[in-house]
């Protein structure tokens, strides 16, 4: 009797998560795959087969595009690295009390607001006629206005600026678990800031420099809004790509085709980050 | 003439002169001198809360002193950086690196003064002989247990040879068992070794086990530095006198004097007699009296003349094998802890038995109140 009622309780407790995992997660990609290797013969005609992602390899604009968007994202996942690091660190070390509550919760405001209008905010500073540019001019830097939108550059501004807590909540965690005395050891025995740093904290913040690494990665490798809103028409980021296929070509065979290669190529690429960095993947997300 | 006295004294391996540290308004270490011959077990024992652990640090070099001058082998260490100073320290917690195994903790301080890897090792194998645990390189920290990480942490620093170990109560995460072989491990290391320990603690046991010598602290100040022998037997104040080893403490007012003759009055209207060196008493004053309960023997005296003696009734007896006691209630109701002789006798004593006590007014030490 007990141990039905138990039974029933853990049933109910995973019902929410098999059905968002079985709704929202298998079935779109088991639609997904079927109609990826589906190929369009005639009007109205299909055959089975993988010529879609066939021709993601030979159209150089395709694979192309996805390296560009995979090498960006890296890019942006280590400048958010480089940057999120000392801000962790300076919170989860070198405040306590209410000072480190307060910077954790200023990390955490703007993301209150939509992503949307986060994005417009750094339109309305870095277009022609915005903030920047009118600065510039008036201290007498440049002599005509200056368009900072719709580069490779305002892109990585606005993958960083977007991802960025990602990178700080789990590092603040792991370097919050880390005990001073530890940092204070190695001192006493000789070591310098920058040896103590590589031979100490870092190891020990490895967990979550991984996980961080793994979501902000994702994020960028996935986002939408930000490559075309700061990078214009021209930013080709291959989410931008799916769209066209789905909804201006109505080529959804495609679309498809890459939907399914982005899932593969970038846990091809978090997996070869693990090999690299020599963790794995169970270890980092138990301990962060 | 001179000059060769003094190039034949030796040097203290640390001197300490007025060393103060403030916080803010509140003073942590309040001009504390004292100075630690080479190869010594120096102690700081004092109740949690009294700068011990400020002063070790100020030691050590992560907190500097707001006044005074501490030197090491005749050198200032004001404004040297704690990587710079020729000393290690043992963490209350070890802060062995859990993500190195034993070889890379050990040989951590060696890297750091670039020594090329070869000799890292020989010399990481060898200080790990010396404690006691060869071929345990390759292991990782929590693969060992409380007592070898306690020997790892040890190990760890003296593979740098300091001129000075500080060690913060390495012993306190370890069960009562582990602690007492390791206090006996802890002084055959540092004679093997033969560098100077700075050990802190709020073990009284552990001070008086170990120790060369002792400094009693309290409040930031020293009360008293000496061997364990002194510090037990002869403390100089009555803090020392309470906090290390046992003793019942009586408050009583001075009611005659004849030079060290100090005859006293309880609150509780118990007489007594003390024989005191102690200055500052004087007919009328209140003094405080501590007799450890070992000094405080039952039965009636061979030879009365003299002795403190009273009857009273057994309270409570405490059994505790070789450190049993009772408390003994007098006829003015104030209670007293006598130890009970080793040799089982008075094994028979229950509650409500008539007893004599008796002691030596040479053996208890007595103290100005307010002092």
């Amino acid at each position: 009797m007990v141990s039905d009622t138990s039974r029933l309780g853990f049933y109910l407790l995973l019902a929410p998560i098999l059905l968002w995992l079985v709704l929202l997660i298998i079935l779109p990609h088991v639609g997904l795959f079927v109609v990826s290797i589906s190929e369009k013969i005639g009007p109205r005609e299909y055959e089975t087969g993988f010529d879609n992602y066939a021709a993601f390899f030979t159209e150089p604009l395709y694979w192309r595009t996805f390296a560009r968007t995979a090498i960006m994202s890296i890019l942006a996942t280590a400048l958010t690295l480089i940057l999120g690091f000392p801000i962790a660190y300076y919170i989860a070390k070198l405040t306590r009390g209410r000072t480190k509550t307060t910077l954790f919760l200023m990390c955490m405001i703007p993301f209150w607001v939509s992503e949307l209008v986060r994005t417009f905010g750094w339109m309305i500073l870095l277009r022609e006629t915005g903030v920047f540019s009118n600065v510039l001019q008036y201290l007498g830097v440049v002599s005509g206005p200056v368009e900072m939108l719709y580069n490779d550059a305002a892109i990585m501004v606005g993958l960083v600026y977007t991802s960025i807590l990602f990178m700080v909540v789990p590092l603040v965690t792991t370097l919050d678990s880390l005990d001073d005395s530890l940092i204070e050891a190695g001192y006493d025995l000789g070591g310098t800031s920058t040896s103590i740093l590589r031979e100490i904290v870092i190891p020990h913040a490895m967990p979550g420099i991984v996980s961080g690494c793994i979501v902000v990665f994702m994020l960028s490798l996935g986002n939408y809004l930000t490559p075309i809103l700061l990078g214009g028409k021209d930013s080709l980021w291959f989410t931008g790509m799916i769209y066209t296929q789905f909804i201006t070509r109505f080529n959804w065979e495609l679309g498809s085709a890459f939907g399914f290669l982005l899932l593969a190529l970038s846990s091809f690429v978090v997996f070869l980050g693990l090999k690299l960095s020599g963790q794995s993947l169970s270890e980092t997300m138990g301990r962060s | 003439m001179l000059r060769g006295d003094l190039l034949t004294v030796p040097q203290p391996d640390l001197v300490c002169q007025d060393l103060t540290k403030d916080f803010d308004s509140f003073r942590a270490v309040d001009h504390v001198s004292f100075d630690v011959p080479q190869g010594s077990f120096f102690s700081i024992l004092g109740p949690s809360g009294c700068g011990k652990t400020t002063l070790l640090r100020m030691i050590a070099g992560f907190q500097s002193p707001t006044g005074g001058d501490l030197r090491i082998k005749g050198k200032s260490m004001i404004g040297v950086p704690p990587n710079k100073r020729p000393v290690s320290m043992v963490f209350q917690h070890l802060a062995l690196f859990p993500t190195m195994n034993i070889g890379d903790n050990v040989g951590f301080g060696l890297r750091q003064r670039g020594v090329a890897k070869a000799e890292i090792k020989t010399r990481v194998g060898e200080v790990l002989e010396r404690v006691g645990l060869p071929g345990v390189s390759a292991r990782r920290v929590d693969q060992l247990s409380g007592g070898q990480k306690q020997r790892v942490a040890i190990a760890r620093c003296m593979v740098l040879e300091p001129d000075v170990l500080l060690l913060d109560e390495p012993l306190g995460a370890l069960d009562l068992k582990l602690r007492e072989h390791m206090k006996v491990e802890m002084k055959s290391l540092q004679a093997a070794f033969n560098t100077t320990f700075v050990y802190i603690t709020h073990d009284q046991s552990e001070a008086l086990v170990m120790s060369d010598n002792i400094a009693v602290m309290n409040n930031g100040r020293f009360e008293q530095i000496g061997t364990p022998h002194e510090v037990y037997h002869a403390p100089s104040t009555a803090f020392v006198a309470g906090f290390v080893g046992e003793a019942n403490k009586v408050t009583a007012k001075v009611s005659a004097m004849r030079g060290q003759h100090v005859k006293l009055i309880s609150d509780a209207g118990t007489e007594m007699i003390v024989d005191t060196p102690q200055t500052g008493l004087d007919v009328g004053t209140w003094a405080e009296v501590f007799l450890r309960p070992e000094i405080i023997a039952l039965g009636p005296a061979n030879d009365d003349e003299g002795m403190n003696v009273q009857l009273g009734t057994v309270e409570s007896v405490l059994f505790n094998g070789a450190n049993s006691t009772v408390t003994v209630k007098d006829k003015t109701g104030s209670l007293m802890n006598v130890a009970l002789p080793q040799t089982g006798a008075f094994a028979n004593l229950r509650k409500g038995d008539a007893v004599v006590t008796h002691w030596d007014p040479r053996h208890a030490r007595c103290y100005p109140v307010g002092s």
